[in-house]
């Protein structure tokens, strides 16, 4: 770094400024460069549904200005309490108090990055947030402390609580539109894997929209405070083949599943005509 | 003062921004009527501020080239001691006992908050005791 | 000696002497109004809440070193995190902040013989202790204390869900605590703005007396947005209203919105003091100016104007908010933040940085802080708040930041805490205290961002064994034992040192005018006062050839 004395002129000092700021510019294409290779993962999972490999890219980028800027501030720090320890008791160093350009610069420079960081945000919030037109429905409904499935058109019902976990069914590949809602207290909808949480709260019924890209069994929980056996609320989403979903679906056309079905039915109606969502307030998030 | 008023009014006037925008976007009332009375927090003070200071002469703490001399004199007056606060937070924590264990605990709690009143305005008058 | 004077003569009420004769004993501590005597008492106490908070979390740390560790029972761990979190935020990072040492520096920083409102001074404290007695007399009642955790989201804080007196003792606590706050606002928001000495102008005073100023203006527009909901949750709770139950016709959604209308500007008026602690100690131990000082207050403001703009980030997985316009706010605050980062820095730049504990514990809170405020910037894009909220990454990220405070404070302690009591700390002792608790605090959050990442949501009694959590949670539960371990290690030096260093009037050779009077002031503080034309009237006194000057001005004839 530059010496205590001051240099004689301008010059000098305003070509290493430029040196400096070459270098601050150099990082972000630094880490372009980096990209066309692959980003670390930076702890996170890449998910298994298109928004959550959204999600985990936007994560990466997030994580990239991340290190570099709080690599860039930390080393700063260390340098600055370092580099300037005392070494004498009476020597005292120039009292400066005011660097104008240094001061725009780390004013600026945030500023800009917050933009990207922003815009970047905004791209993937609305993949993530949208809802475009989808085959399959679920309603999910939570409660303390348990889930319930049901699929609008037809019979299948899942449902359980704590020690006995239910399992959502869904297609892959298909996209897939949850109705989320909550008959007590507020709940999380989350599935680790698809990087993804919702409040299920009463009188709110949130809708969104996953698209899972693989098949296989995915763990899901409960990430909201609801109560005694809050650590207990779990949950497991099962994603099969089309194919395999449809006779999934069929199979609950037997008697006893029809039975089930009904039975469930009325037992909600009676237990929610006392507190009805009046006015569910469907959400797209972007409103 | 100037300096004072000039902080709560933009304060105020950036929380009237916000409120505007997040009214025009939102679909619940809720927060735009908090941004609101926030905003009309920092206007009230914040107007009474600019009033009042163009029409009092500068206080040497505004002025930059005062000196103490200038300060000299009456300061405020300054209670040494007074019981008064203890009895007035007593009588809160009884008042709050009382939502939560029974109507009852208001009456010590009301008894005291009204003796700390009357005691705490009548030192106020008198000119307190040590 | 020229140009120091008796500064203010202040009007005893009985034309009195300058030693105070009043009672004495238990009964002078229930009557003072002395603003130091109650800084002390507001230290004492939030000291203890500490220690109570902290040892509810080693508590918790304990119960999660193993997936099913059988400590605690499922009830009684949700009864511990929520007045963990409740003691920390509401009895010990606000009250430490505003009431010890705020209530202790601004008059003196500033030049006042006492704060504006001595007797509602004194009123805010014993509002303060009846509400830790009364927050944590819950866990004395049959229910056990409130278990909603500290947010106390409706509907699971109504009547239905947690019936028993707890949950409105935890109300009243906060109600209580609430007016304290408000009425700390209103006395420290009245003393900067009236009691100010002369040639104190607004833009000489310290910064820590300015993010003050800050904090009291967002205590006095926060504040009574909660006491308002809590009235409600209260009467929710018991009068039969239905303002947050769907049942009735009511939102349970507009509890969370009027809470965190509240609860992000608090986060601010947590920190914002810890911020002005820590922009005071490094320049002092730096031997410099506050860097870029006015930059900093313009950023203090910044923060305080967008503070109102942002509560809605907590709620973003609620699917009813507007995610881009909380996004943007909350993304811009790390503009200023990001200001004061580097003014931090640029203070030390090319100054004679002296490691001492205050300072190290500084330097701790700047990096602990730098963590906390990145990852917190990953929780403004609702797409990655999505994936982390109310997982462990979020408490792993307001942990750094809490963390940060606490750091920040044991710094305030350590270079205020002579000035309190006229007595140094010990350096070797605090010296071992600060790498304790700043390891200590790395080792207990960076397990928990992982473990957040790998899906562990908050507020989990037990986990499941194939979860691959158990690793992670131990070493962030050994980090916790090292926290408890410099908790410890404070509180044997306090013993230790206890009127064995004398102080003397400035040990540090400090800068601001609490460094000019006495160890501890005198009553009504200063016997004298020099004259002021800068915000570091001590600095310029006993240094008046070395005045602050802005870069290319070349003017004052030294080098170093």
């Amino acid at each position: 770094m530059e010496s205590t004395t001051l240099p004689p002129q301008d010059a000098p000092i305003r070509k290493r400024r430029t040196r400096r700021l070459r270098l601050i510019a150099a990082l972000p294409i630094a880490a372009l460069a980096l990209a066309g290779c692959t980003l670390p993962k930076f702890g996170a999972v890449e998910g298994d549904t298109t928004s959550s490999q959204s999600v985990f890219h936007l994560w990466q980028w997030f994580s990239v200005a991340a290190v570099i800027i709080g690599g860039f501030t930390f080393a700063l720090i260390v340098w600055a309490a370092f580099r300037y320890r005392r070494k004498s008791d009476d020597v005292i160093p120039r009292q400066v108090q005011y660097h104008l350009p240094a001061e725009v610069l780390y004013t600026i420079i945030p500023i800009l990055v917050i933009i990207g960081l922003f815009a970047a945000t905004l791209v993937v919030e609305n993949k993530v947030v949208a809802n475009p037109k989808t085959d399959v429905t679920v309603d999910v409904l939570a409660f303390q402390w348990g889930w319930k499935f049901t699929y609008p058109g037809s019979y299948a019902l899942v449902y359980g609580q704590t020690t006995a976990s239910p399992e959502m069914v869904i297609p892959a590949g298909e996209n897939v539109h949850i109705n989320l809602r909550s008959s007590d207290v507020i709940h999380g909808f989350y599935v680790h894997d698809f990087n993804f949480s919702r409040f299920a709260q009463p009188g709110i019924k949130n809708e969104f929209t996953f698209n899972a890209l693989k098949t296989g069994t995915f763990f899901g929980q409960c990430t909201q405070l609801c109560g005694l056996y809050h650590s207990l609320m779990f949950f497991k989403v099962k994603v099969v083949t089309p194919e395999a979903y449809q006779v999934w679906l069929k199979s609950f056309n037997t008697p006893a599943g029809i039975a089930a079905y009904n039975a469930a039915k009325n037992a909600a109606s009676q237990q929610t005509s006392s507190h009805v969502d009046t006015k569910p307030t469907s959400s797209s998030g972007a409103n | 003062m100037k300096t004072e008023s000039k902080i709560l009014l933009s304060l105020g006037l950036f929380f009237g921004i916000m409120c505007a925008v997040y009214w025009r976007w939102s679909v619940e009332n809720a927060g735009g009527v908090m941004m609101f009375a926030g905003m009309l927090l920092c206007f009230l003070p914040g107007s009474y501020y600019y009033w009042w200071s163009r029409r009092m002469k500068e206080r040497p703490e505004d002025n930059p080239n005062a000196t103490q001399e200038e300060g000299a004199g009456f300061v405020g007056t300054f209670p040494g001691s007074s019981i008064w606060p203890f009895v007035l937070g007593m009588g809160a924590f009884f008042s709050v006992l009382a939502l939560v264990f029974g109507i009852w605990f208001l009456l010590p709690g009301l008894f005291l908050g009204g003796w700390a009143v009357l005691g705490g305005s009548g030192e106020g008058r008198r000119g307190g005791k040590h | 000696m020229t140009d120091v004077l008796n500064p203010t003569h202040v009007h005893e009420e009985d034309h009195g002497h300058e030693e105070h004769h009043g009672p004495t004993g238990i009964l002078k501590w229930m009557t003072t109004t002395d603003h130091k005597v109650i800084g002390m008492s507001y230290t004492i106490t939030a000291v203890m809440m500490l220690v109570i908070g902290g040892l509810f979390a080693e508590i918790i740390r304990a119960q999660l070193a193993a997936p099913n560790a059988g400590l605690v029972s499922l009830a009684q761990y949700n009864q511990l995190f929520t007045m963990h979190g409740s003691v920390m935020i509401y009895l010990f990072a606000g009250p430490f902040a505003f009431g010890a040492l705020a209530n202790f520096l601004v008059p003196i920083q500033i030049g006042a013989p006492d704060m504006a409102f001595p007797r509602l001074n004194a009123l805010s404290y014993w509002l303060y202790l009846t509400g830790c007695i009364t927050m944590l007399s819950g866990f004395f009642t049959s229910g056990g204390a409130a278990n909603f955790g500290w947010v106390g989201y409706a509907p699971l804080s109504n009547s239905m869900n947690s019936p028993g007196a707890g949950a409105d003792l935890w109300i009243g606590a906060l109600l209580l605590t609430g007016f304290s706050a408000i009425f700390t606002g209103v006395n420290l928001t009245a003393t900067i703005f009236y009691l100010r000495a002369p040639g104190m102008t607004m833009f000489r005073m310290p910064i820590f007396t300015w993010n003050m100023l800050v904090t009291g203006i967002l205590i006095l527009l926060a504040f009574p947005v909660l006491t308002a909901g809590l009235i409600m949750l209260y009467c929710d709770r018991h009068f039969g209203t239905h303002i947050f139950s769907v049942a009735g016709g009511g939102v349970p959604v507009l509890w969370q919105h009027i809470f965190w209308f509240w609860g992000h500007p608090e986060v601010y008026i947590l920190a914002l003091p810890f911020f002005g602690m820590v922009s005071e100690i490094i320049p002092v131990f730096s031997k410099k100016p506050t860097f870029g000082y006015k930059g900093m207050i313009f950023a203090t403001l910044t923060i305080a104007a967008l503070s109102l703009g942002v509560w809605a980030h907590h709620m973003f997985t609620t699917g009813v908010v507007l995610l881009p316009f909380f996004s943007a706010m909350s993304l811009l605050i790390a503009v200023p933040t990001g200001i004061k980062m580097f003014n931090w820095i640029g203070s030390m730049w090319r100054g004679q940085v002296w490691f001492s504990t205050a300072m190290l514990m500084s330097i701790g809170f700047v990096i602990t802080f730098l963590i906390g405020g990145l990852t917190g910037i990953y929780l403004a894009s609702p797409p990655l708040d999505f994936f982390t909220h109310d997982t462990y990454f979020v408490v792993a990220h307001f942990h750094s930041v809490v963390m940060a405070l606490v750091l920040g404070g044991m710094a305030g302690l350590y270079y205020w805490g002579p000035k309190m009591t006229g007595f140094l700390l010990n350096e070797k002792i605090g010296k071992s205290q600060f790498w304790f608790l700043f390891i200590g605090t790395q080792l207990f959050t960076f397990p928990q961002y992982l473990l957040g990442l790998r899906g562990m949501p908050r507020r989990m009694a037990v986990y499941p064994h194939d979860a691959q959590w158990q690793f992670l949670n131990q070493l962030s539960s050994l980090g916790a034992a090292l926290i408890g371990i410099s908790t410890i290690l404070f509180v044997v030096n306090v013993v230790v040192s206890w009127k064995k260093y004398p102080a003397g009037d400035n040990p540090w050779d400090g800068h601001t005018l609490e460094w000019f009077t006495t160890s501890p002031p005198p009553h009504h503080n200063f016997y004298r006062l020099p004259k002021i034309r800068s915000e570091r009237p001590t600095w310029d006194y006993n240094h008046p050839e070395h005045k602050a000057l802005a870069h290319g001005h070349n003017n004052d004839g030294v080098n170093a």
